[in-house]
Parts: C-alpha cells; structure tokens; sequence
C-alpha cells in the first residue's frame, strides 16, 4: 500500500485482437477493458448515462412538437440572420457549428501532444479548444438575446406553438451548460499542463490522485461528446 | 498471456497494475466524518437510508389508520392523507431501497468481495454520499414549508401534479423534483465507481464467472440506474420548468376550478412514458441486488453451492435488459395506443422466464442442502415467499385483459408491495443479519432475530394477502374515503381494519430491530472474522471490522468461485476462494 502507482499502465498485458480478443479480455481476471485507466473507463460509462439524458430531452423534443396544436415556427427562418441586405437561413448556426467542431479537432491534437510530453504545443492546443468553446458559448449568448428580443419566451412565442421557445431554451441551455462546464475544466487541465502537473505527477487539490497525461484524453472524450450531442441538436431541432 | 495453458485453480496472472493510492485520514472527522473509505461511506449510507425509512413507516401508519378507521382521528385530513401515500412511496422505493442497496450494501461489498482496497475514486464516492444526504434533507424540508409536501402521488403524473388543489402545490412538488434531480446526481458518482471497480478493479484471479452472485446483482442494478435515472432527471427538469416557467411540455389546456390555465397544448403522456422508462428499471434496481444477496445467503446457510451459477448469472443480465422494455405495461389505460398494450404485454411475460429461472434455481440450491435455519436463512426463504407470491400476481397485471380492470385497485397495491417492498425488505434483513457481524465484529441476537423475522414475516402476509381480495372487490388504492359505494359490501371496512391492526403490528416489530442493532453492538457475542464459514473474500480479511485498505498488506489471490462448499473429499464444508487447491486439507484422501 505504500507504493503508489496510478490507476493507468501502458500496454502491460499483450492483447488479442478481434472478437477472440474481447472474449478473452472479459473471461479474465483484474480488468474488462485492458489498458484502460480508470479515469478514462469512468468517463465512457458517465457518457452513455448522459446519452440518455440527452436522448431523452431529444424524443421528448420530438413528441412535443408532433402533439403541438400550433404551428411549429420554421427554423430557418427564425435562425436566419441579416447580413449584408441578404436573409441568410441558419448562417450563425452554421459558424457556431464549425466552431464548435473545429475545437473537436484542436482538442484530439491537444492528446496526441500530450502523449508525447509536449508541454508547450498540448496547453496552447487546450487553451485554443477552450478559446473556441468559449466563442461558441457567445454566439449561442448572442442567439438568444436576439430571440429574446423577438419575443421568444420559454413560454410563448409570436411565431407558433409555444413548446418551440420551451424547447429550445431547454435544450439548447443544457447543452451550453455542458460546453461551459467542459470550458472550465479544459482550463483548468490547460493550467495542469502549464505548471508541469502532469509531468511531476502532483496530487490533485480535492482528490489527491497523481496528475498523468492521460487526463488529457479523459477531458477530450467529454469534449467530443459534447460535440457529438450538438451535430444531433443540429439535425433534429435546427434542420428539421 | 495464455491463460488456458494453465490451470486455473492453481494459477492466477501476475498483477497487472500496481496497488492503489489511498488516502489515509488522520483525524477523527477525516474517518468517521469526510471519510473517503468505502466502508464509511456505507453506513453513513444505511443509516440515512434507515433513518428516512422510518419516517416512510410512520406515513404509512398514517395511511393505514385513515383506511381502517375512517371518521375516528381527526388529525389526518384528504391532504395529509395523499401526502403520506405520495411521501411514503417515494421514500420507500428510492431514499430507502435505491440507496440501501447500491449505496449501502454495494458500498461495502462491492470492493471487499471482488478483492479490491476501495472504490476506484474514493473521493467522488464520498462526494455522492453528502450530495445524497443533501437531496434528503430537500425533502424533509418539504414537510415544514407552506402547503406541506406533495400528494400527487409517488408517480408525480401531471396535470395533478402541479395544479392549485393537489396538497403542496406551490412548495412540496419543487422540493420533491429537486431533491429527486440531486439524488440523481449524487447516485451516478457512486454508481460510476460500483461500476468502474467492478470491470476494472478486480484482484488476481477474479474473473468476472468467479464474482460472488451479490456482486452480479448489485452491479446489474447500477448499470440499470445509470441508463434509467436519466428519464426521471430530465421529466423532473421539464415539470419544474412547466411550473415555475410557465412551459407546457407537459400540461395541455385546462380549465381549472373555473380558470382558463396558462397552459397549452402539452403533452401528459410524455411524462408518464418518461417516467416510467425510469421507474420500471427501478423496480429491478431494487430486485437485482436483492436476487443476488438471496443467492449467496441461500448458498452459505445450506452449505451448498448456488443451483446454476451461471444461469443465474445471466438470468440477471437478460432481467437487465429486458426491464428496459417493459416500461408501458405501466399505462394500459392511459389512453396510449391500444398496440402497445400487445407489445408490452408479450415483453412482460418474457421477463417471467429469467425470474422463473432464477426461483427454480434458489428452490433446487435448497434442495438436499444442509439447511441452517439461521436468521438469514429465514429470511432468505421468506424471500421466495414473498417472491413467488408477488410474480404470480404479476402474471394477472402484465395481461391487459385481467389488468385493466384491476387497474388503481388495492390488488395493485397488493402486488407491488409483495414483490418490490416485501420481498427485497426479506432480502435487507437478511443481509444485515449476514454482515453485521464483519461490520462489527459482534453477532446480532438470535432471538430477538428469529422473534423479528416472525413477526415481519407472518405480519406482512397479514396484510398483503387480504388487500389482494380488497382489490378484487373493486376497493380503489389512493382513496381517502370510499364512502357509501353500492359495490363494495360493508365487510371489506372490517377487513380494511385487520389491516391496519396489523400493519400497526409489523411497524413496531422492526423496533425490536432496531433495538438489537444497538444492543449487540455493545452486547453481542463476538463473532471472529468468519462466523458463517463463508467463502468469499469479505470474510477472509486480517480484521475484522476490515480496517482501511481492506486486506492488509497484501492482495488476496482467488483461485476458485465462490460457491465451494460440502466439496467432497475436503475436510472442511467449505473452501474460501483465495483458497489454491493444493492447501485444501483432505485427510479422508479417498481418490
């Protein structure tokens, strides 16, 4: 109990591949998932549980609309913006998508950097992917002080059936309350990075656990997640 | 590695990680108080759980006086009446039986049966417990706020549920949905440990078919938790915002006493297929667990080995999965489309096969066994009583032909009270009567407990089964009054009230529980570390109490399952599983 090594060992056992090699790893003892760390297995598991979460805001979205007894505003008129004297249909969402997905791709830089002990490239590519989390944050701000001053009110709306504003408050505020948190955190790794954390495998201030690299890929399993559930509040609420 | 090369009851792989980091209080509030170690967590659990179990007991007396003895206590009114059915449910299923099991049991079993020095992050585990504390202390609250708790019942259905006229409209409904969203969010940071400790964090040697059934059990019901728990989060977060923004997710137009309502064009049903995507997996979040305790009781008290260990096994994964699409045999006459009722009807009764399954196997573990009658024993039996009891008259619920109308009768209350309260509070008992004594290291007493187990036992059959019959008359559940109701003979009030007696009866029973609880701490017999001769890992720790870090300076290593025992030619009636098999003692050496 004295020595203390972390949770997570890099290829320690030597894997099978294929289907045989999933049978294997779950007929055997110590660990279902070889080579995973904990931190990185808890992660997965708390992200199918918020799958449901979001599946279920999504149907109940969906049921809504289908027994709503007004019309449903049509999206791309409502998110449509004014820009140089032209109408154009859902341009912000659209900006705040390749936003949001282009931090996807600094952040799976910011693991590969981070794997390879690059200190300084890994937290300027988290404080980007935050940077752009943020941004997306703001435009989403933006979006809906401009529906507000529309009318849009979660509960009525001058355009049609009022589950419209209810809907999109709800949804769209539980998602950005997942991107600010993942802002936050992705700060605080960045931090983590920049201090050398990691490297010297300092305790965490709550928890106490030894910093590693693999934290990075933890972080950026939520962050793509988060990504994820947006490209589905896109298509259903956004396109359809 | 090639794994098969070796035989696996004399070889286990080498460590594949090293040992966890822990984080050893030093001070009294750092172990008793914030502790991070598992087993602390536990009881502050259990007794919490117990704690707002009791005040669940008292509401349901409350109930039990109106409905035996109407007109005769004028301190409970219509109000406080739907508010002790609603307060009374919601505890029991969630604040007690959820909590108890994962919280309790699967706290302190989960690491020291796989052979593990705590959960894998202590620290969000002890977060879980005090957010868990927080959400039953909302609730609480709710009795001391204006207007008192909600009465909408355990199920929240809306309209009713938020509308002026339903008791604790305007505070009690807030409190309850969020101190339901905190519990949720408090479960899944213990549930994701259980889970995690169990895939990732096993000892050398415990392959997942070598788990004790208990760990299948609890694990099966945390997984359940975790995928069902979000329907409730998110219908709590719509109905909150229905009544305090204004929404209508949920709530259509409606005129109420004389008022046109704010509301427009929601939908009701929602909430129920919502809720009860939650609230069927719930009742296997409760019943898992209590399958698998059942199952090693069994075992360990007939010194014989669980009738098909792997049926059993997977019986619990298809009860899993297949509580997952069951849900609307909640709603045969919620107006749904009548389709529906086929299809769930046709999941329902396949669920029966696993269950049916899993009875058959604990009755033939029975079977030619070296039966103990001690306490958990009995109650492990009672369990199947009450088990058996309650399937069966699910088959009459689960076709919607008989169902429909014994929809909202007491034959339902009947029902889930046999199957879901009975039968998992059996398992509770047992257990406790099982573990207390590597809890504290002292037996509880025999005679207080074979006294308790008695009185519970016939007590509740006391209860339950006239209240089938109630319910075949057409005596409605929910009702403060019956009145004056041509089709219920005036003989079913004098059953109501032998209902009540008993009721009453079985209530103060459990204080006799209670009382040895306390009094074998101080007074009972020691127990030593193994007073069962039982062969799983918590059981063959160094201490007992099992110190922080479990199993002292090393690991144990499991070479066999945990069902070894009256192995013939072995010299002892069992054999612990960290037990190689060249060190079983075998003087008759008969081979």
């Amino acid at each position: 109990m004295t020595q203390a090594t972390p949770t997570h060992t890099a290829a320690s056992v030597p894997l099978v591949d294929g289907v045989q090699g999933i049978v294997a790893d779950w007929s055997s003892d110590q660990r279902a998932f070889k080579n995973v760390p904990w931190g990185k297995a808890m992660m997965w598991i708390f992200l199918l549980s918020d799958t449901f979460i979001f599946s279920s805001f999504l149907i109940s979205y969906m049921t809504v609309r289908m027994s709503a007894v007004e019309p449903w505003p049509n999206a791309s008129e409502v998110f449509a913006l004014t820009l140089f004297g032209k109408s154009i249909p859902l341009i912000l969402i659209a900006i705040m998508t390749f936003v949001l997905i282009s931090s996807s791709g600094t952040m799976a830089m910011a693991v590969k950097f981070g794997y390879e002990k690059n200190r300084k490239m890994t937290f300027i590519l988290l404080l980007l992917t935050a940077a752009l989390g943020a941004t997306f944050v703001g435009m989403q701000a933006f979006e809906w002080t401009k529906l507000i001053h529309e009318g849009v009110r979660p509960w009525g709306n001058p355009m049609g059936a009022a589950q419209f504003g209810s809907a999109f408050f709800m949804i769209t505020g539980f998602h950005g309350t997942h991107v600010s948190i993942g802002v936050i955190f992705l700060i605080i790794v960045a931090i983590k990075v920049y201090r050398g954390d990691l490297d010297n495998e300092r305790p965490g201030f709550l928890t106490g656990r030894k910093g590693n690299y693999e934290m990075v890929e933890t972080m950026g399993l939520y962050w793509h997640f988060v990504d994820l559930v947006w490209v589905f509040i896109f298509a259903v609420f956004y396109l359809w | 590695m090639d794994y098969a090369a070796h035989d696996a009851s004399t070889f286990a792989p080498p460590a594949e990680v090293g040992e966890m980091e822990l984080y050893h209080a030093k001070t009294f509030i750092g172990k008793y108080i914030w502790s991070q170690d598992a087993k602390v967590i536990a009881i502050q659990y259990a007794i919490t759980a117990i704690g707002i179990g009791l005040v669940a007991l008292v509401l349901s007396w409350m109930m039990r006086l109106q409905l035996g003895f109407p007109d005769t206590f004028n301190f409970i009114d219509p109000s406080n009446y739907l508010q002790s059915v609603t307060l009374h449910g919601m505890i029991m299923v969630i604040y007690l039986l959820t909590a108890l099991f994962l919280g309790g049991f699967g706290n302190y079993l989960i690491p020291l049966m796989v052979g593990a020095r705590d959960m894998v992050f202590p620290y969000v585990n002890m977060v879980s417990y005090w957010v868990y504390l927080a959400a039953v202390l909302l609730l609480v609250a709710s009795f001391f706020v204006p207007g008192g708790p909600t009465g909408a019942g355990w199920t929240l259905y809306p309209p009713q549920a938020i509308l002026q006229g339903t008791p604790g409209a305007t505070w009690g409904i807030i409190l309850m949905l969020v101190s339901l969203a905190l519990f949720i969010i408090g479960f899944t940071m213990g549930g994701l440990n259980y889970v995690v400790t169990v895939l990732q964090a096993r000892t050398r040697g415990m392959t997942l078919m070598r788990m004790p059934l208990t760990i299948w059990g609890i694990f099966m019901a945390t997984v359940l938790a975790l995928l069902a728990f979000p329907a409730l989060f998110v219908s709590a977060i719509m109905m909150l915002f229905d009544l305090l923004l204004g929404t209508s997710f949920f709530m259509p137009a409606l005129v109420s006493m004389g008022q046109q309502g704010e509301h427009t064009g929601g939908n009701p049903i929602l909430f129920q297929h919502l809720f009860w995507f939650f609230g069927h997996p719930e009742v296997y979040i409760v019943a898992l667990p209590a399958f698998g305790i059942v199952s090693d009781l069994l075992s360990v008290h007939a010194r014989k080995n669980i009738f098909g260990y792997r049926m059993m096994v997977w019986a619990i994964v298809a009860i899993g999965g297949l509580s997952f699409v069951v849900w609307a045999h909640h709603m045969y006459v919620s107006g749904m489309n009548p389709y529906f009722g086929f299809f769930f009807a046709t999941t329902t009764l396949i669920i029966a096969i696993p269950t049916a399954l899993k009875v058959y196997n604990w009755v033939l573990t029975l079977w030619h066994g070296n039966i103990h009658l001690t306490v958990p024993m009995l109650f492990a039996i009672g369990f199947i009583f009450a088990f058996i009891h309650g399937g069966l008259t699910g088959l009459f619920l689960g076709n919607v032909t008989v169902s429909v109308p014994l929809s909202d009768t007491m034959f339902v209350v009947a029902h889930f009270h046999m199957v879901m309260a009975v039968a998992p509070i059996m398992v509770v008992f047992g257990a406790i009567y099982h573990w207390y004594p590597k809890i504290t290291g002292r037996m509880l007493d025999d005679a207080m407990g074979k006294f308790h187990f008695w009185a519970t036992f016939l007590g509740t059959y006391a209860i339950y089964l006239p209240m089938h019959y109630l319910g075949f008359l057409g005596v409605p559940r929910r009702y403060f009054a019956v009145g004056g109701t041509d089709f219920i003979p005036e003989s079913a009030q004098s059953l109501n009230a032998g209902i009540t007696i008993a009721a009453l009866i079985v209530g103060a029973v459990q204080m006799v529980f209670l009382y040895n609880l306390v009094w074998s701490y101080f007074k009972g017999k020691p127990s030593g570390g193994n007073p069962w001769n039982a062969t799983t890992l918590e059981w063959q720790t160094p201490d007992t109490p099992p110190t922080h870090g479990n199993f002292g300076p090393t690991l144990p290593v499991v070479y066999r399952w945990a069902y070894d025992y009256s192995v013939p030619g072995a010299d002892q009636d069992f054999i612990p599983q960290n037990v190689p098999a060249g060190e079983v003692a075998r003087s008759g050496s008969k081979s």
